[in-house]
Protein backbone atom coordinates (compact mmCIF):
# COMPACT_ATOMS: atom_id res chain seq x y z
CA UNK A 1 0.00 0.00 0.00
CA UNK A 2 1.50 3.32 -1.08
CA UNK A 3 1.41 6.23 1.38
CA UNK A 4 0.72 9.00 -1.09
CA UNK A 5 -2.80 9.12 -2.46
CA UNK A 6 -3.51 8.43 -6.08
CA UNK A 7 -6.56 9.66 -7.96
CA UNK A 8 -8.47 7.42 -10.30
CA UNK A 9 -10.66 9.32 -12.77
CA UNK A 10 -13.52 7.22 -14.13
CA UNK A 11 -15.57 8.83 -16.87
CA UNK A 12 -17.43 8.49 -20.14
CA UNK A 13 -15.68 8.51 -23.50
CA UNK A 14 -12.37 10.38 -23.56
CA UNK A 15 -13.19 12.63 -20.59
CA UNK A 16 -10.93 10.90 -18.05
CA UNK A 17 -7.86 10.90 -20.25
CA UNK A 18 -8.42 14.52 -21.24
CA UNK A 19 -8.89 15.69 -17.65
CA UNK A 20 -5.83 13.80 -16.43
CA UNK A 21 -3.75 15.15 -19.30
CA UNK A 22 -4.85 18.70 -18.60
CA UNK A 23 -4.27 18.38 -14.84
CA UNK A 24 -0.78 17.03 -15.44
CA UNK A 25 -0.05 19.78 -17.92
CA UNK A 26 -1.07 22.48 -15.48
CA UNK A 27 0.44 21.02 -12.31
CA UNK A 28 3.54 19.35 -13.66
CA UNK A 29 2.68 16.38 -11.45
CA UNK A 30 2.60 13.21 -13.50
CA UNK A 31 1.60 9.68 -12.62
CA UNK A 32 -0.62 10.57 -9.66
CA UNK A 33 -3.84 10.37 -11.64
CA UNK A 34 -5.02 7.25 -13.44
CA UNK A 35 -7.65 7.65 -16.19
CA UNK A 36 -10.28 4.97 -16.74
CA UNK A 37 -12.79 5.20 -19.58
CA UNK A 38 -16.00 3.23 -19.65
CA UNK A 39 -15.92 3.13 -23.46
CA UNK A 40 -16.66 -0.31 -24.79
CA UNK A 41 -16.83 -1.90 -21.36
CA UNK A 42 -19.70 -3.75 -19.75
CA UNK A 43 -20.38 -3.53 -16.04
CA UNK A 44 -18.07 -6.30 -14.89
CA UNK A 45 -15.21 -5.24 -17.15
CA UNK A 46 -15.44 -1.65 -15.91
CA UNK A 47 -15.58 -2.79 -12.28
CA UNK A 48 -12.44 -4.84 -12.86
CA UNK A 49 -10.71 -1.91 -14.54
CA UNK A 50 -11.48 0.36 -11.57
CA UNK A 51 -10.50 -2.34 -9.06
CA UNK A 52 -7.20 -2.79 -10.87
CA UNK A 53 -6.51 0.93 -10.81
CA UNK A 54 -7.08 1.33 -7.06
CA UNK A 55 -5.34 -1.91 -6.07
CA UNK A 56 -2.38 -1.32 -3.80
CA UNK A 57 -3.14 2.36 -3.33
CA UNK A 58 -4.90 4.71 -1.02
CA UNK A 59 -7.11 6.17 -3.67
CA UNK A 60 -9.76 8.75 -4.32
CA UNK A 61 -11.94 7.75 -7.26
CA UNK A 62 -13.30 10.73 -9.18
CA UNK A 63 -16.40 10.04 -11.28
CA UNK A 64 -17.98 12.29 -13.90
CA UNK A 65 -21.71 11.79 -13.35
CA UNK A 66 -23.38 11.45 -9.95
CA UNK A 67 -24.99 8.23 -11.14
CA UNK A 68 -24.66 5.62 -13.85
CA UNK A 69 -22.11 3.07 -14.94
CA UNK A 70 -18.96 4.89 -13.81
CA UNK A 71 -20.29 5.61 -10.32
CA UNK A 72 -21.59 2.09 -10.08
CA UNK A 73 -18.20 0.63 -10.94
CA UNK A 74 -16.54 2.89 -8.37
CA UNK A 75 -19.04 2.08 -5.63
CA UNK A 76 -19.35 -1.62 -6.30
CA UNK A 77 -16.36 -2.73 -4.27
CA UNK A 78 -16.34 0.20 -1.88
CA UNK A 79 -17.60 -1.52 1.29
CA UNK A 80 -14.56 -3.79 1.16
CA UNK A 81 -12.10 -0.96 0.54
CA UNK A 82 -11.20 1.14 3.57
CA UNK A 83 -8.59 3.03 1.59
CA UNK A 84 -10.88 4.32 -1.15
CA UNK A 85 -13.25 7.28 -1.30
CA UNK A 86 -15.46 8.32 -4.20
CA UNK A 87 -16.13 11.89 -5.35
CA UNK A 88 -18.62 12.63 -8.14
CA UNK A 89 -18.87 15.52 -10.59
CA UNK A 90 -15.16 15.60 -11.37
CA UNK A 91 -13.73 18.79 -12.83
CA UNK A 92 -10.28 20.20 -13.41
CA UNK A 93 -10.23 22.40 -10.32
CA UNK A 94 -11.08 19.39 -8.18
CA UNK A 95 -8.21 17.36 -9.61
CA UNK A 96 -5.72 20.19 -9.23
CA UNK A 97 -6.63 20.62 -5.56
CA UNK A 98 -6.25 16.89 -5.07
CA UNK A 99 -2.85 16.76 -6.73
CA UNK A 100 -1.42 19.24 -4.25
CA UNK A 101 -2.91 17.55 -1.15
CA UNK A 102 -2.09 13.91 -1.63
CA UNK A 103 -0.33 13.61 1.71
CA UNK A 104 -3.53 14.27 3.61
CA UNK A 105 -5.73 11.70 5.26
CA UNK A 106 -7.93 10.15 2.58
CA UNK A 107 -11.34 11.37 3.74
CA UNK A 108 -9.99 14.90 4.19
CA UNK A 109 -8.37 14.91 0.75
CA UNK A 110 -11.57 13.68 -0.86
CA UNK A 111 -13.71 16.23 0.98
CA UNK A 112 -11.51 19.20 0.20
CA UNK A 113 -11.25 18.21 -3.46
CA UNK A 114 -15.04 17.96 -3.68
CA UNK A 115 -15.42 21.36 -2.03
CA UNK A 116 -12.82 22.95 -4.33
CA UNK A 117 -14.59 21.53 -7.37
CA UNK A 118 -17.95 22.82 -6.18
CA UNK A 119 -16.56 26.31 -5.45
CA UNK A 120 -15.32 26.54 -9.03
CA UNK A 121 -18.85 26.52 -10.39
CA UNK A 122 -20.32 29.99 -10.74
CA UNK A 123 -22.42 32.20 -12.94
CA UNK A 124 -21.24 35.67 -13.84
CA UNK B 1 -49.84 3.77 -21.77
CA UNK B 2 -48.01 0.61 -22.82
CA UNK B 3 -44.51 -0.53 -22.32
CA UNK B 4 -42.79 1.93 -24.65
CA UNK B 5 -39.50 0.06 -24.81
CA UNK B 6 -38.06 -3.24 -23.69
CA UNK B 7 -34.31 -2.93 -23.76
CA UNK B 8 -31.35 -5.25 -23.26
CA UNK B 9 -28.44 -3.25 -21.86
CA UNK B 10 -25.73 -4.77 -19.72
CA UNK B 11 -24.98 -1.43 -18.05
CA UNK B 12 -28.57 -1.44 -16.81
CA UNK B 13 -29.72 2.01 -15.64
CA UNK B 14 -27.25 4.52 -17.06
CA UNK B 15 -27.03 7.74 -19.06
CA UNK B 16 -28.09 6.36 -22.44
CA UNK B 17 -31.19 4.90 -20.86
CA UNK B 18 -32.37 7.73 -18.62
CA UNK B 19 -31.27 10.63 -20.85
CA UNK B 20 -30.84 9.23 -24.37
CA UNK B 21 -34.13 7.34 -24.37
CA UNK B 22 -35.79 8.76 -21.29
CA UNK B 23 -36.30 12.26 -22.63
CA UNK B 24 -37.58 11.54 -26.15
CA UNK B 25 -39.82 8.74 -24.89
CA UNK B 26 -40.97 10.84 -21.94
CA UNK B 27 -40.42 7.87 -19.68
CA UNK B 28 -42.15 7.87 -16.31
CA UNK B 29 -40.94 4.56 -15.01
CA UNK B 30 -38.06 2.18 -15.56
CA UNK B 31 -38.52 -1.35 -14.34
CA UNK B 32 -35.17 -3.07 -13.98
CA UNK B 33 -35.64 -6.81 -14.14
CA UNK B 34 -32.61 -8.38 -12.53
CA UNK B 35 -32.61 -10.99 -9.78
CA UNK B 36 -29.28 -9.87 -8.33
CA UNK B 37 -30.18 -6.19 -8.10
CA UNK B 38 -33.63 -7.09 -6.76
CA UNK B 39 -31.86 -8.68 -3.79
CA UNK B 40 -29.45 -5.79 -3.17
CA UNK B 41 -30.87 -2.62 -1.54
CA UNK B 42 -27.64 -0.66 -1.91
CA UNK B 43 -27.40 -1.41 -5.62
CA UNK B 44 -31.01 -0.31 -5.98
CA UNK B 45 -30.17 2.98 -4.29
CA UNK B 46 -27.34 3.59 -6.77
CA UNK B 47 -29.60 2.93 -9.73
CA UNK B 48 -32.35 5.15 -8.32
CA UNK B 49 -29.82 7.98 -8.18
CA UNK B 50 -29.46 7.74 -11.96
CA UNK B 51 -33.05 8.73 -12.60
CA UNK B 52 -34.05 12.38 -12.95
CA UNK B 53 -36.98 13.86 -11.02
CA UNK B 54 -40.28 12.62 -12.37
CA UNK B 55 -38.90 9.22 -13.35
CA UNK B 56 -39.13 6.31 -10.95
CA UNK B 57 -36.98 3.22 -11.01
CA UNK B 58 -38.42 -0.03 -9.76
CA UNK B 59 -36.85 -3.43 -9.35
CA UNK B 60 -38.25 -6.86 -10.02
CA UNK B 61 -37.03 -10.39 -10.33
CA UNK B 62 -37.94 -12.23 -13.53
CA UNK B 63 -40.56 -14.19 -11.59
CA UNK B 64 -42.07 -10.97 -10.25
CA UNK B 65 -41.96 -9.11 -13.55
CA UNK B 66 -43.52 -11.70 -15.86
CA UNK B 67 -47.03 -11.64 -14.38
CA UNK B 68 -47.01 -7.82 -14.29
CA UNK B 69 -46.17 -7.22 -17.95
CA UNK B 70 -49.82 -7.16 -18.98
CA UNK B 71 -50.67 -4.62 -16.27
CA UNK B 72 -47.75 -2.38 -17.27
CA UNK B 73 -48.87 -2.59 -20.89
CA UNK B 74 -52.38 -1.53 -19.93
CA UNK B 75 -51.33 1.08 -17.37
CA UNK B 76 -51.16 4.85 -17.70
CA UNK B 77 -47.45 5.25 -17.09
CA UNK B 78 -44.88 5.17 -19.87
CA UNK B 79 -42.70 2.25 -18.85
CA UNK B 80 -39.32 1.01 -20.01
CA UNK B 81 -38.58 -2.60 -19.13
CA UNK B 82 -34.85 -3.10 -18.80
CA UNK B 83 -32.91 -6.35 -18.66
CA UNK B 84 -29.18 -7.00 -18.66
CA UNK B 85 -29.03 -10.11 -20.81
CA UNK B 86 -30.71 -11.73 -23.77
CA UNK B 87 -31.16 -14.83 -21.63
CA UNK B 88 -33.32 -12.82 -19.26
CA UNK B 89 -35.41 -11.40 -22.11
CA UNK B 90 -35.86 -14.97 -23.30
CA UNK B 91 -36.82 -16.03 -19.78
CA UNK B 92 -39.51 -13.32 -19.64
CA UNK B 93 -40.93 -14.53 -22.95
CA UNK B 94 -41.01 -18.08 -21.62
CA UNK B 95 -42.80 -17.00 -18.45
CA UNK B 96 -45.22 -14.62 -20.19
CA UNK B 97 -45.52 -15.63 -23.85
CA UNK B 98 -46.36 -12.84 -26.29
CA UNK B 99 -46.31 -10.03 -23.75
CA UNK B 100 -43.15 -8.41 -25.07
CA UNK B 101 -43.69 -7.60 -28.71
CA UNK B 102 -40.55 -5.59 -29.43
CA UNK B 103 -37.01 -5.91 -28.13
CA UNK B 104 -34.34 -3.23 -28.33
CA UNK B 105 -30.73 -4.45 -28.18
CA UNK B 106 -29.04 -1.45 -26.63
CA UNK B 107 -25.68 -2.43 -25.27
CA UNK B 108 -24.04 -5.81 -24.85
CA UNK B 109 -20.32 -5.59 -24.47
CA UNK B 110 -17.47 -7.95 -25.28
CA UNK B 111 -17.34 -11.20 -23.36
CA UNK B 112 -16.31 -14.84 -23.68
CA UNK B 113 -17.60 -16.36 -26.91
CA UNK B 114 -19.05 -13.08 -28.13
CA UNK B 115 -18.30 -11.53 -31.51
CA UNK B 116 -18.66 -7.89 -32.47
CA UNK B 117 -21.81 -7.25 -34.49
CA UNK B 118 -21.99 -3.49 -33.96
CA UNK B 119 -19.80 -1.07 -32.05
CA UNK B 120 -22.00 -1.45 -28.97
CA UNK B 121 -23.22 -4.98 -29.53
CA UNK B 122 -21.35 -8.24 -29.07
CA UNK B 123 -23.25 -11.50 -29.33
CA UNK B 124 -22.35 -15.14 -28.86
CA UNK B 125 -23.78 -17.82 -31.12
CA UNK B 126 -25.98 -18.98 -28.24
CA UNK B 127 -27.37 -15.48 -27.78
CA UNK B 128 -28.06 -15.20 -31.50
CA UNK B 129 -29.89 -18.51 -31.35
CA UNK B 130 -32.03 -17.19 -28.48
CA UNK B 131 -32.83 -14.06 -30.47
CA UNK B 132 -33.85 -16.11 -33.50
CA UNK B 133 -36.17 -18.08 -31.22
CA UNK B 134 -37.75 -14.88 -29.93
CA UNK B 135 -38.18 -13.61 -33.49
CA UNK B 136 -39.88 -16.87 -34.47
CA UNK B 137 -42.58 -16.34 -31.87
CA UNK B 138 -43.26 -12.87 -33.24
CA UNK B 139 -41.01 -10.52 -31.31
CA UNK B 140 -39.69 -7.61 -33.38
CA UNK B 141 -35.99 -7.33 -32.60
CA UNK B 142 -33.59 -4.59 -33.56
CA UNK B 143 -30.36 -3.09 -32.28
CA UNK B 144 -30.27 0.63 -31.57
CA UNK B 145 -28.15 2.23 -28.89
CA UNK B 146 -29.85 5.63 -29.06
CA UNK B 147 -32.99 7.02 -30.71
CA UNK B 148 -30.83 9.14 -33.00
CA UNK B 149 -28.98 6.14 -34.44
CA UNK B 150 -30.20 3.68 -37.05
CA UNK B 151 -32.23 0.67 -35.93
CA UNK B 152 -30.47 -2.46 -37.20
CA UNK B 153 -32.75 -5.46 -37.71
CA UNK B 154 -31.84 -8.86 -36.32
CA UNK B 155 -31.26 -10.20 -39.84
CA UNK B 156 -28.35 -7.77 -40.23
CA UNK B 157 -26.66 -9.02 -37.05
CA UNK B 158 -26.07 -12.54 -38.29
Amino acid sequence: MTDTLVGVVVAHGAVAEALVGAAEEISGIRGALIPVSNAGLGREALEQRVAGAVAGHRAVVFVDLPSGSCLFAAMKGLPARENVRVVTGVNLVMLLDFLFHREEEIAAAARRAAEAGARAISER
Amino acid sequence: MPIVLCRVDDRLVHGQVVVGWGRPLDLQRIVLVDDEVRASPWEQELYRMAAPPGMTVEFASAAEAAPQLAAWEAGKERVLVLVGTIALASDLERRAPGRLRRLNLGGIHAGPGRRERLRYLYLSDDELTMLRGLARVGMQISAQDLPTSRAVPLSDLE
